[in-house]
């Protein structure tokens, strides 16, 4: 189990835009540097990577959702 | 019909702007506030306000019913919009008018025209005011387009009439170089975007960014000189001053009435500004577009003029005519206004939304702090990352800039991470204070590594 976390505070997206899927499922594989998710903050858009590879396990964040640095967005088994 | 109740639809630096101005009119004002800004500077001085909508702008500071329904509750008799969020939205002013409130800024219909890039640029040239010389609309027979860019000038700019955003654009310096590029743009054009239309513009080597502050009421206008604006990063304007530096009189005296004659052609009501491109080497500008509201950039021409723009506005939108002529208008001294971005310029600019620690603002004769913050506030990570704007005023740009410099070392923002480094190397570059900037400058000036120099080399 490990957590991925937000970097920064702002609102979470679990798409690159709202016409695409979301970067991950449960039970993809993920590798170290993978984007999992998006956080607004301030008008821009930072990437949130993994930094251990694992499987992922689901979002813990809704889509949209504000969230504050140091948030569980995700978790990989 | 003055205005009674003021409602603010607005939040940060500006609604604490538009709160201060209502008030020097006796107007008791309201201010809106998302669920993320309930302790906000603007709420804490306002009479009332009121939660709009969640965190996230589109549920609150851009939800037309959401701000409309919330002035009409609390019995507003006219909404401000600031400036962003919904300053510039024709759907909002009709909603808030036909509501039975007065919107603060001109008609919806003004909004929308000059909204529009074509029909904008068709009001310019109806006004006589100069737009950046062009094909107006696309060409598709090469020899009309040969024919064009001769009358132009080389060299000409190539772009696709159905793009955006840069994609595609090609410079011909001469008439073989059109007559090779050109095709090749239309080709490209009809694979990017399933139509080959281009046109040709002239190309404005090095343009500066001047605009020109207008007033109106809807017959009359007048004009409060202009300003420079050619420090931008990623078109965002860094550092702005007024007046324009090096612009001959004549020029200046040209350019502010064209924006007067564009004004009135439209019969404009409000605060508004004319953007230009001024190409210094030939002595010419160019309409660019009008911005139908208060800019962030204003304080500099408050500080030139002794004018408070925003409490005119509301005097305006109130349905008084223009209470000063052209005359009673005049230019004093230089001022300079910076952005105070919560961003690490030392980082790639990135955002940090931090809590606002000890705070110690330099407000003294000529030097004004427009801002939204108090200590142990934490700024919101939802919105735009402007948490405030220094403004010096003094008898000369050099001074200005010297008294800028100062400001600059005694202001003190802690908790935070600010754009005030970025300012106080531009405030040290020769460049800068000679003059020798235009819209293209600042960006390669960063890439080459002038701030990260000048502060020490932290990286």
């Amino acid at each position: 189990m490990a957590d991925i976390q937000s970097p920064v505070p702002g609102t979470f997206y679990h798409r690159p835009s709202p016409e695409d899927a979301a970067f991950k499922s449960a039970g993809d594989s993920v590798a170290v540097g993978d984007t999992i998710g998006l956080v607004e903050v301030m008008k821009s858009f930072i990437e949130v990577q993994a930094e251990e590879a694992g499987t992922f396990a689901g979002y813990e964040i809704e889509n949209e959702a504000p969230v504050s640095a140091g948030d569980v967005l995700a978790k990989l088994k | 019909m003055s205005i009674q109740r003021l409602f603010i639809a607005n939040r940060g630096e500006i609604a604490v702007r538009i709160v201060r101005a209502a008030k020097t009119l006796g107007i008791h004002t309201i201010q809106a506030h998302s669920e993320a800004d309930a302790d906000m500077l603007a709420v804490r001085m306002a009479d009332e306000a009121v939660c709009i909508g969640p965190a996230q702008a589109a549920k609150s500071y851009l939800d037309i019913d959401a701000v409309v329904g919330a002035a009409r509750d609390v019995g507003a008799d006219a909404v401000h919009p600031g400036y962003g969020f919904l300053a510039e939205s024709p759907a909002f002013a009709r909603a808030v008018t036909e509501a039975g409130m007065v919107f603060v800024g001109p008609s919806a219909d003004t909004i929308q025209s000059m909204g529009d890039k074509v029909s904008a640029r068709q009001a310019a040239e109806a006004a006589g005011v100069p737009v950046v010389p062009g094909s107006d609309g696309r060409v598709d027979d090469m020899d009309l387009a040969a024919k064009l860019a001769d009358q132009i000038g080389y060299p000409v700019m190539i772009k696709a009439s159905a793009g955006g955003g840069g994609r595609g654009i090609r410079i011909a310096e001469t008439p073989e170089e059109l007559a090779k590029l050109a095709p090749q743009a239309r080709q490209e054009a009809q694979a990017a975007f399933g139509d080959g239309g281009i046109y040709i513009e002239k190309v404005i080597r090095q343009p500066r960014h001047i605009e020109v502050q207008i007033l109106g009421d809807g017959t009359h206008a007048v004009h409060c000189f202009e300003r420079e604006c050619s420090l931008q990063r990623r078109r965002q304007k860094v550092w702005e001053e007024a007046p324009a530096f090096d612009l001959p009189e004549a020029t200046r005296q040209a350019m502010c009435q064209s924006a007067v004659d564009l004004a009135e052609a439209v019969g404009y009501r409000g605060a508004g500004t004319v953007e230009y491109l001024y190409d210094r080497q030939a002595d010419a500008y160019y309409f660019i577009e009008m911005n139908t509201r208060i800019q962030v950039e204003h304080p500099v021409t408050e500080m030139i003029t002794g004018l408070d723009l925003v409490a005119l506005m509301i005097r305006i939108a109130g349905g008084e005519p223009l209470p000063i002529s052209q005359d009673d208008i005049k230019l004093n001294g230089h001022a300079i206004e910076v952005r105070l971005n919560a961003e690490d310029p030392l980082n790639k600019f990135m955002p940090f939304p931090g809590k606002v620690a000890a705070l110690d603002l330099p407000e003294s004769d000529g030097i004004r702090v427009d801002h939204f913050l108090y200590e142990g506030y934490q700024i919101p990570p939802f919105y735009d990352s402007l948490i405030g704007k220094l403004i010096v005023h003094a008898g000369t740009r050099e001074q200005a800039i010297d008294k800028m410099q100062a400001a600059l070392d005694d202001i003190r923002i802690d908790g935070l991470k600010t754009t005030i480094p970025l300012h106080k190397a531009l405030a040290r570059s020769d460049d800068l204070r000679a003059g020798r900037i235009h819209t293209q400058w600042l960006e390669p000036w960063l890439d080459a590594g002038n701030l990260t120099d000048q502060t020490g080399g932290a990286s």
